[in-house]
């Protein structure tokens, strides 16, 4: 349902470097699917990805790949250069389908408080750094801009 | 007013800021501690040798900073979670003291912030959760990430940008008073939505100041104060609160509330046996605009929804029923970049009647520190003698 984004590769932006933990959240994005945790003892989904579940505490935790579609909770618009990012650049809270929130970028879109309503449908895609996949996301009608 | 042990048995018995505050190339981070730390052991009326403890954040660190000031302390507090530590220090001083553990414990702060002399380079991780969740979407510090949670914050509370904007309207008046303040040019609403736009919603003028300077506090019992002391005013430690949530602001649990406010100083009223009427002043950590709004509200000073107009109805301004942040704060006064120190001085100050801005009979005064970006928190209910 999502595929990998090829070319935008920049490779002055910053790359994230995963840790044994993480490396699964990693190795899906590169692979073009948005994997998060849910505890399997009290079903609840989370996220950063972490060896426990930050709600009831169980070790019992698995991986499933989340539908990649979200709104938007909260945004800046970034007039700060940073390096290899576009001037402005959207920095967002989004809330994933499944309930977790993550912090991302909102691509394809008018960087303009118009065109960014709260609560806006949106969709996950990934940005090639290198060797890494990064999750951002567009508007799911991002093509009436 | 109070609980059943007599909260009036530690106390400030000095403060101190550096002899100036803005940008001082000459000074360096190890230098602000020290010279602030000698001003507010000179201000108590003691001696370095009377000092036994030693608070500070982890830069450059309790150990170092009594080394240089030539103290052996035999208590010591590293704590070190963003600007309101100082905040923490003075809580757990408070128990040390109590528990017999120091005398006089020694509370510093000191923050190249705008210089970076003596500085440590700000780190560059690629590892952490922080590294791995937030930094690679283009983050730039503080004003790109803090910052996120408001647009939400105003969609759902009702207050507005215009309010949001007259935080920094109000806190210009207070450093309109001060002379040690960076910035005293009053503004109005439009000049602060006018100004440069660093992240939508936020303009310059919404953002805080970075300065360079430092502080410091001796903190006593009472019995210690009153034998050893000078005769200014003492200012009691009348409750203590802390508490931290989340490292990542994208993270926080509701972004139109900030759930360590609520806590901490829940259990500070709850020490202090006041509550938010018997406030005469109020200092809440101002980094950005819209952190006084969220202080306001989650402390329960005023209802959701209620703390732009109570801002921009002037209540928070000279002549307003509660005043805050009347060094200027974080906006107008100076913002080293952990502020903390700053508030609970200006605090002291007024306790004292010794402010640039001084507000009359206050008896009571609140301070509310933040740490990172809404993580952690402490509050103090402070009292005059
Ligand atoms: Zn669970």
């Amino acid at each position: 349902m999502t595929s990998p984004q090829s070319g935008g590769s920049a490779p002055d932006k910053f790359v994230p470097k995963a840790t044994p933990e993480t490396q699964p959240y990693w190795d899906a994005a590169a692979a073009g699917r948005l994997d998060i945790q849910r505890c399997t003892a009290c079903e609840r989904p989370f996220f950063y990805p972490r060896t426990s579940c930050p709600h009831c505490g169980s070790e019992k935790v698995a991986w499933f790949t989340a539908s990649g579609r979200a709104t938007l909770y909260s945004y800046v618009i970034s007039e700060r250069p940073a390096p290899g990012f576009p001037t402005p650049t959207v920095i967002a809270t989004v809330e994933l389908e499944e309930g977790p929130r993550m912090m991302t970028n909102i691509v394809d879109v008018d960087p303009t408080p118009e065109a960014l309503p709260l609560d806006l449908p949106l969709q996950v895609r990934f940005e090639q750094r290198g060797e890494v996949a990064v999750p951002v996301f567009a508007p799911i009608d991002g093509g009436d801009r | 007013m109070s609980g059943q042990r007599n909260n009036r048995d530690v106390v400030i018995m000095g403060a101190a800021e550096t002899d100036e505050v803005g940008k001082l190339p000459h000074l360096s981070t190890l230098e602000l501690h020290t010279q602030s730390a000698r001003r507010a052991i000179a201000d108590a009326g003691l001696t370095k040798d009377q000092i036994d403890g030693l608070a500070t954040v982890s830069t450059p660190g309790p150990v170092q900073v009594a080394h240089a000031l030539g103290i052996t302390p035999t208590y010591l507090d590293g704590t070190s979670v963003g600007g309101t530590s100082f905040l923490l220090h003075v809580r757990h001083a408070v128990a040390a003291i109590r528990a017999g553990y120091a005398d006089v414990v020694l509370v510093t702060h000191g923050e190249s912030g705008r210089s970076r002399v003596g500085a440590p380079p700000y780190p560059r991780q690629s590892d952490s959760p922080l590294a791995q969740f937030e930094m690679p979407y283009g983050v730039m510090g503080p004003p790109t990430t803090f910052t996120v949670p408001t647009l939400r914050f105003l969609h759902e509370t009702g207050n507005t940008l215009e309010q949001l904007a007259e935080v920094a309207v109000a806190q210009r008046r207070w450093s309109a008073r001060n002379p040690r303040a960076m910035f005293r040019e009053e503004v109005g609403v439009d000049d602060v939505l006018g100004a440069r736009m660093v992240a939508y919603p936020f303009t310059l003028l919404m953002c805080c100041l970075v300065t360079d300077g430092g502080g410091a506090l001796a903190v006593a019992s009472r019995e210690f104060a009153e034998a050893h002391g000078t005769d200014k005013p003492l200012v009691s430690v009348l409750g203590t609160g802390e508490a931290a949530t989340t490292p990542m602001v994208s993270q926080m649990e509701d972004m139109t509330t900030c759930r360590q406010f609520t806590l901490s100083s829940q259990r500070a009223f709850k020490e202090a046996g006041v509550g938010t009427t018997d406030i005469d002043h109020l200092m809440i950590y101002d980094a950005f605009a819209h952190v006084p709004l969220y202080g306001l509200e989650d402390m329960g000073f005023v209802g959701r929804g209620e703390s732009g107009a109570f801002v921009a109805e002037g209540h928070t301004s000279p002549g307003g029923r509660l005043p805050m942040n009347t060094n200027g704060g974080g906006l107008s006064y100076t913002h080293t970049g952990m502020y903390g120190m700053f508030a609970i001085q200006e605090s002291v100050r007024q306790l004292r009647g010794e402010a640039a801005a001084q507000v009359d009979g206050v008896e009571t005064s609140l301070v509310l520190g933040n740490g990172g970006m809404f993580m952690s928190a402490a509050t103090l209910i402070l009292g005059r003698g």
